[in-house]
C-alpha cells in the first residue's frame, strides 16, 4: 500500500499530509498520557509496535502472482485504541520511507492515512461493533484484523485514483484498475494477518495472567 | 487453545506456500510487489508523469534492502518475544512462590 516517493502530485501530497497531521498530533498526546499513567503499558506497546514491524516487513506471495504485505495494525488497535496505533503506524512508515526507499516523505501523509488512520479506526469500529453485538472475542479480532487490512488497500487505490483518473473511465475507472492491483492480491494476506493476530493474542492472553487483564481485550477498552 | 494456535500457525504458512506452489505467474514480473505494479499503472494512466521527489537514500542493492527488511522483522519479533517472555517468567515465578 505504499505510494512511492514523488508519485502523488504535490497538491495531493500536501492535502493528505494536512488531513493526517491532526490525527498524529492527538495520537502523540494520548500516547504520552497513557505511558505516564501506566508503566506496564510500555511493554505492551513495544509488543504491539513489534507486531506491526514484523507484519509490514513480510512481503508475502499471493494468488495474483504478485507480492504484498499485511499491516499488523489491528492487533495494537484493540489494545491501545486507534489514536495511539495511528502514531505507531506512522513511525513504521517513516522507518520504511527513510531506510528502505519504500513509500516516501512526500507520500507519508497519504500512506499514514491509509494504513495507520483508516486501518486503525476501521479495526476499532469493527472490534467495538463485534463486542456490542456479542460476537466471541476471537471472531471480532478476526474480522477487525482482516477487514482493516483490506480497507487500507482500498483507501490506497482511491487515493491513487483521485490523483490519476483514467482518461476514459475517470476516477471510478482508475479506482477499478488500482483495486485490481491491490485488492485481490490482499485478500489471502488479510486472512494471514487475521490468523497471526489471533495467534499472538492467544499467546499473550495465556502468558500474561491476571496482572494485565485490564489491558487485554476480554472486553473492549476506551480509545 | 494449543490446537487452535497450531492450526492458526499452519494456516498462515499454508497461505504463503499455496500461491507459490499453485500459481504460475504470466507476464514479465512474476511475484513482484503490488506497490511497483501500482507505480507502473500510474505510468500507463498518465504517461507524462515524472516523480517530482526522489527518496533521500536508497538501499544500494537488493541485498542491502533485504538486510534492512530483515532487521525490521527481527527487531519487531524481538520486541514481541521479549514481552511474552517477560510476562511468562513473571507469571511462573508468581505461580511457583510458596503460599502460606
Amino acid at each position: 500500500m505504499h505510494i512511492m516517493e514523488g508519485y502523488l502530485p504535490a497538491s495531493h501530497a500536501a492535502a493528505w499530509t494536512a488531513i493526517s497531521a491532526p490525527f498524529i498530533g492527538w495520537g502523540v498526546r494520548k500516547l504520552a498520557h497513557r505511558l505516564r499513567e501506566d508503566g506496564e503499558a510500555r511493554l505492551l506497546l513495544g509488543a504491539s509496535g513489534g507486531f506491526t514491524f514484523v507484519l509490514s516487513a513480510l512481503k508475502l506471495p499471493s494468488v495474483t502472482g504478485s507480492c504484498s504485505h499485511p499491516t499488523g495494525i489491528g492487533f495494537g488497535t484493540v489494545l491501545f485504541g486507534p489514536w495511539i496505533m495511528s502514531v505507531v503506524g506512522c513511525v513504521v512508515l517513516l522507518f520504511q520511507a527513510l531506510l528502505l526507499a519504500h513509500g516516501g516523505l512526500t507520500t507519508l501523509g497519504a500512506n499514514t492515512f491509509s494504513m495507520a488512520i483508516a486501518g486503525s479506526f476501521s479495526a476499532w469500529a469493527i472490534w467495538r461493533a463485534g463486542g456490542a453485538i456479542g460476537l466471541p472475542v476471537n471472531l471480532s479480532l478476526f474480522l477487525a484484523a482482516s477487514l482493516s487490512d483490506l480497507l487500507t488497500y482500498c483507501v490506497t487505490s482511491l487515493q491513487l485514483a483521485l490523483a490519476f483518473p483514467d482518461p476514459v473511465g475517470g476516477i471510478a475507472g482508475a479506482a477499478v484498475k488500482f483495486l485490481g492491483v491491490f485488492a485481490i492480491t490482499q485478500v489471502p494476506l488479510a486472512v494471514s494477518e487475521r490468523l497471526l493476530t489471533v495467534l499472538v493474542m492467544n499467546l499473550l492472553r495465556s502468558h500474561v495472567g491476571e496482572a494485565l487483564v485490564g489491558l487485554l481485550p476480554a472486553k473492549a477498552v476506551r480509545p | 487453545m494449543r490446537t487452535q494456535n497450531v492450526l492458526l500457525g499452519l494456516g498462515a504458512v499454508g497461505l504463503v506456500v499455496l500461491p507459490l506452489a499453485l500459481i504460475t505467474p504470466t507476464g514479465d514480473h512474476p511475484f513482484d510487489g503490488s506497490d511497483d505494479q501500482a507505480t507502473r499503472m500510474i505510468e500507463t494512466l498518465q504517461p507524462g508523469y515524472h516523480r517530482w521527489f526522489s527518496p533521500l537514500w536508497k538501499p544500494p542493492s537488493g541485498e542491502i534492502e533485504s538486510l534492512l527488511f530483515g532487521v525490521q522483522a527481527a527487531a519487531g519479533a524481538g520486541a514481541v518475544g521479549y514481552a511474552l517472555g517477560y510476562w511468562r517468567g513473571r507469571r511462573q515465578r508468581r505461580d511457583d512462590a510458596p503460599r502460606d
